[in-house]
């Protein structure tokens, strides 16, 4: 009987397709939002995970300038920046410090015979790249002597490699940044985008000292990448560099610090709140969508009961049952709002996986959110479905047989 | 069946419509026992109650005042469900606008009842085919009322109303459509049922001759039995 039921569910569905599908459209759309806001939150919450995982929870960024108040640098007028014997101090002085690696950045034109591109030029060592995990994909890392005498060679991030040299090793070519020309030795591995969204790939470091010399002509360095060694407590190794930059940088008691300090691991742990927060907002907007999309079924089933009210008539002549009559206008909404559900899932799954890739996020499809939203809309069916259904089968069969 | 008290009983049945001024006596103190393995046909002018009482008597719809007692079972006592498993398990019927499922194939409309009995799938639909072919439908199984005639939609209907065996089967005018050949051949159908498989037969008709198919004539007037005997012409008075 609940076969036949859902065979008469699934013909009346169909006898009136054009109804039908503006029927489940609400729930359509209300599930595809639902499905596509909770894939994409999930999606970029893993890509948070992934980056602290991939950049260590143990790293700290030395930064000029204060981090309270008004923003800029402290008391003073511009927060001076670091010198490459700060980076030397911090490893010497303070023992929970495994390495430190000086970092500085300017953005400058590329070219390689006829392609060109702007990207952005960091100086550092190759300590930067054990600081932050960043494994080479070919050629090698600058040598000891490269760095020391400030060579002409340069490692490149993946977007550079594409934009420059396609699929092909760049590795032995020349590249000119602005008067310089320099070699490249080596490759980084492709990295994706950061957690705020930039192409962490778009990028050619140098040697930090050819950087200052042939770049930007000055020799600060404007961030410091400290890792704390395994087991050491993150905390301990900010107070300790915080006492050491101020007695090197001459920081009176009393005066607020002109660098700040920040945890990689906060950073991360706060944007992945963020994340969840925005999905959480998103999600409640799109649900609210379904549950527009469940009256909207409410109101079909209202009409449709009226205007079968002679079907229900006959059918109620030929022996039907009251519960007979509501389950099949009841089975009808769950089956439509199914349809809807099984329609949006889809289609939710498809805009995140588009809109993950234009995020440069992964795709991260969920099982449970899968079910839910099926769930979900097989409960909207059933309780916007419920009115109806009641109605029909509370019709008196002469008067529904005689409903015009 | 219980043999004690007739199949069908009307006691001093009423149905009245509206109220004061528009008031309606459709059916005013009608008293009425048909037994099992009658054929009956009403006859009496348009408006003299004749479908009031086919609808009582499928329990369909209540009366305003008496007692309607189905083989000794007083109907009022039942409920819905009681009255809808009665409609489906020991009536079957016609009515006077066939009342078929729009966009519904002939073969669907008439397995419904089927459906609501429990019948399995390939049984039903071979049932069906069967009285289809009984009111000469064959070859028109597959099309929707839409898309027959009158006559034709009329035997559908009927067809509705054998496919379940039942043990009455109420006829609003069921050959209303038909030309006198296919009223004939429809009739024939009736008379074999209430004479092989015993079914008891009510049939409202304006035609005499069909009535004669009938072994009893009930003439109503205004809402009242004015004649109740033979069908034959000046039948025998109450
Ligand atoms: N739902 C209703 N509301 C008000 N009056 C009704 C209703 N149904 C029937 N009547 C009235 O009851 C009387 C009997 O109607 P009924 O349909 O039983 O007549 P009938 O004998 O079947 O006529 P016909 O031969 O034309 O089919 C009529 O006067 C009709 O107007
Ligand atoms: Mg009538």
């Amino acid at each position: 009987m609940i076969w036949e039921t859902f065979r008469l569910a699934v013909q009346a569905i169909f006898r009136n397709t054009m109804r039908s599908v503006l029927t489940v459209l609400g729930i359509v759309i209300g599930v595809a939002a639902v499905i596509a806001m909770l894939t994409l939150g999930q999606g970029s919450s893993s890509q948070v995970t992934a980056d602290i995982e991939k950049l260590g929870t143990n790293v700290l960024m030395l930064m000029p300038g204060g981090s309270s108040g008004q923003h800029g640098p402290g008391s003073s007028s511009v927060a001076k920046a670091f010198t490459l014997k700060d980076v030397d101090a911090i490893i010497d002085q303070i023992g929970s410090v495994e390495t430190a690696a000086p970092y500085a950045q300017s953005a400058t034109n590329v070219v390689y015979g006829a392609e060109s591109t702007s990207t952005s030029i960091v100086g550092t060592d190759n300590r930067y790249l054990t600081v932050v995990d960043w494994p080479l994909e070919m050629g090698r890392s600058f040598l000891a002597s490269e760095e020391q005498s400030g060579k002409s060679v340069c490692i490149l991030g993946e977007t550079v490699r594409q934009n420059l040299f396609g699929n092909t090793s760049p590795i032995g070519e020349m590249i000119r940044l602005n008067s310089l020309t320099c070699e490249i030795v080596g490759l980084l591995e492709a990295k994706g985008a950061s957690s705020f969204g930039t192409d962490q790939d778009d990028v050619i470091s140098l040697p930090m000292k050819t950087f200052q010399r042939r770049i930007i002509g000055n020799s600060d360095v404007s961030m410091i990448f400290i890792s704390v060694r395994d087991g050491q407590s993150t905390e301990r190794a900010i107070v300790e560099i915080e006492a050491l930059m101020r007695e090197r940088r001459r920081i009176s008691e009393g005066e607020d610090d002109d660098f700040s300090i920040m945890d990689m691991k906060q950073i991360a742990s706060m944007l992945t709140g963020i994340t969840n927060i925005l999905t959480g907002l998103l999600s409640a907007v799109a649900a609210v969508s379904l549950l527009v999309g469940g009256i909207g079924i409410m109101n079909i089933m209202l009409v449709s009961v009226t205007e079968r009210t002679r079907e229900i008539g006959i059918r109620l002549a030929v022996g039907a049952q009251a519960n007979q009559v509501l389950m099949q206008f009841l089975v009808e909404a769950v089956v439509l709002s199914m349809i809807g559900g099984f329609v949006g899932i889809v289609l939710g799954l498809a805009l995140a996986a588009v809109g993950a890739n234009l995020m440069m996020i992964p795709f991260v499809p969920s099982l449970v959110v899968v079910v839910g939203a099926f769930l979900f809309s097989a409960a909207v069916g059933v309780i916007f479905g419920y009115f109806p259904a009641r109605r029909a089968a509370k019709l008196d069969p002469i008067e529904a047989l005689r409903y015009q | 069946m219980n043999p004690e008290s007739a199949l069908i009983e009307f006691r001093d049945i009423a149905k009245i419509y509206g109220h004061g001024e528009a008031e309606v006596r459709a059916l005013d103190g009608v008293d009425l026992k048909i037994e099992a393995g009658e054929f009956v046909a009403i006859m009496g002018p348009s408006g003299s109650g004749k479908s009031t009482a086919m609808n009582l008597i499928g329990c369909l719809d209540s009366p305003t005042s008496g007692d309607y007692l189905f083989n000794g079972v007083h109907v009022a006592s039942l409920n819905q469900d009681q009255r809808a498993l009665l409609r489906r398990n020991y009536l079957g019927f016609v009515f006077q606008g066939y009342n078929l499922l729009a966009r519904t194939s002939a073969l669907d409309n008439v397995e419904l009842p089927l459906i609501y009995k429990g019948v399995a799938r390939a049984e039903r639909r071979q049932r069906a085919l069967e009285v289809l072919a009984k009111v000469g439908l064959q070859g028109r199984e597959h099309h929707d009322p839409s898309e027959l005639s009158g006559g034709q939609q009329q035997r559908v209907a009927i067809a509705r109303a054998l496919v379940g065996s039942p043990e009455v089967i109420l006829a609003d005018e069921p050959t209303g459509n038909l030309d006198t050949q296919m009223s004939r051949e429809i009739m024939e159908v009736l008379k074999e049922l209430n004479e092989e498989d015993g079914m008891t037969i009510v049939m409202v008709t304006h035609e005499e001759d069909m009535a004669e198919y009938a072994h009893r004539l009930i003439w109503m007037v205004d809402g009242k039995v004015e004649r109740d005997g033979n069908p034959v012409r000046g039948g025998s008075r109450r």
